[in-house]
């Protein structure tokens, strides 16, 4: 059984990537503020029942997830039970001209990315539909594993990979859209399909 | 060239890059990258792509929150850190 004045030194740490992933879910500051310092409010109390030695982040992203379930998403009517198509695989890339033979004055790919601002690739992930972007979130920007995913969101693996994989290749599309829009490539992709 | 291998090896990229294929099916994979470079460039601008939404969807903890924080829990934050 964990001990209560251990909490700080252990769990505050997290502090800082908990509000980024906060500022994901509710898409606003003032919310994200409320969500972080609720679930750590939530995690001393519940402490007594963490069993010392197994996974902290894991189970303060779990009370982070849970919070935000029940209190900002309630004030929605419905979570949006969106489906994703199943995507087209290397979707970004071939789009910026990969897996063809790169052309003398092509811009390289990875440069395309790095290009892309802060808040446009905020916005690109804040805009997939909920359990794409929560899963996307976990394991693209914290790193968990898809073990993971599934005891922090409550869902079977198999349900984590399906999120996932989709979740990505939505998040890809939307990046080259705003590529697109902001004119950081050529509107005809390089190549379609293939 | 796009042959069957690179069909097998695109179906299983996220699964590869996550780190969640058995040993085995992880090296045929990696075989085949060593002797397809676009397939391997491919994997590789993934790989970036992931770095880059990982740096780049971070944010600022507002220090007033933190001290909020403290404060609510009852914790002695001394301002050295």
């Amino acid at each position: 059984m964990a001990d209560q004045a251990q909490f700080a030194d252990l769990a505050m740490p997290y502090m800082s990537p908990l509000y980024s992933a906060a500022m994901r879910m509710t898409r606003n500051p003032a919310d994200a503020e409320d969500l972080v310092q609720e679930t750590y409010l939530k995690a001393y109390r519940g402490f007594g029942g963490f069993t010392e030695g197994t996974n902290l982040k894991a189970w303060l992203y779990r009370i982070l997830t849970n919070t935000y379930i029940n209190q900002y998403r309630a004030k929605k009517r419905r979570p949006d039970e969106t489906e994703l198509d199943e995507g087209e695989d290397f979707y970004l890339y071939r789009r910026l001209g990969g897996l063809e033979a790169a052309g003398a004055d092509r811009t390289p790919e990875t440069e395309v990315l790095e290009s892309m601002p802060e808040d446009a690739v905020k916005e690109a992930v804040e805009s997939l539909p909920e359990q794409f972007r929560m899963a996307v979130l976990l394991a693209d920007v914290e790193g968990f594993s898809y073990k993971e995913i599934a005891e922090i969101t409550d869902v079977p693996i198999g349900t984590v990979m399906s999120r996932l994989h989709r979740g990505r290749k939505q998040l890809q599309k939307r990046l080259w859209d705003f590529a697109v829009e902001r004119g950081l490539v050529p509107s005809t992709p390089a190549q379609v399909g293939g | 060239m796009r042959n069957v291998d690179c069909d097998k090896a695109a179906h299983r990229l996220y699964h590869f890059l996550d780190g969640e294929l058995t040993v085995w099916r992880r090296w045929a994979i990696s075989r085949h990258l060593d002797d397809c470079p676009p397939c391997a460039q491919g994997f590789s601008f993934e790989i970036e792509i992931r770095q880059v939404i990982s740096r780049k969807c971070r944010d600022d903890l507002p220090p007033e929150l933190r001290a909020r924080i403290a404060r609510e829990l009852g914790i002695d934050t001394s301002p050295s850190d």
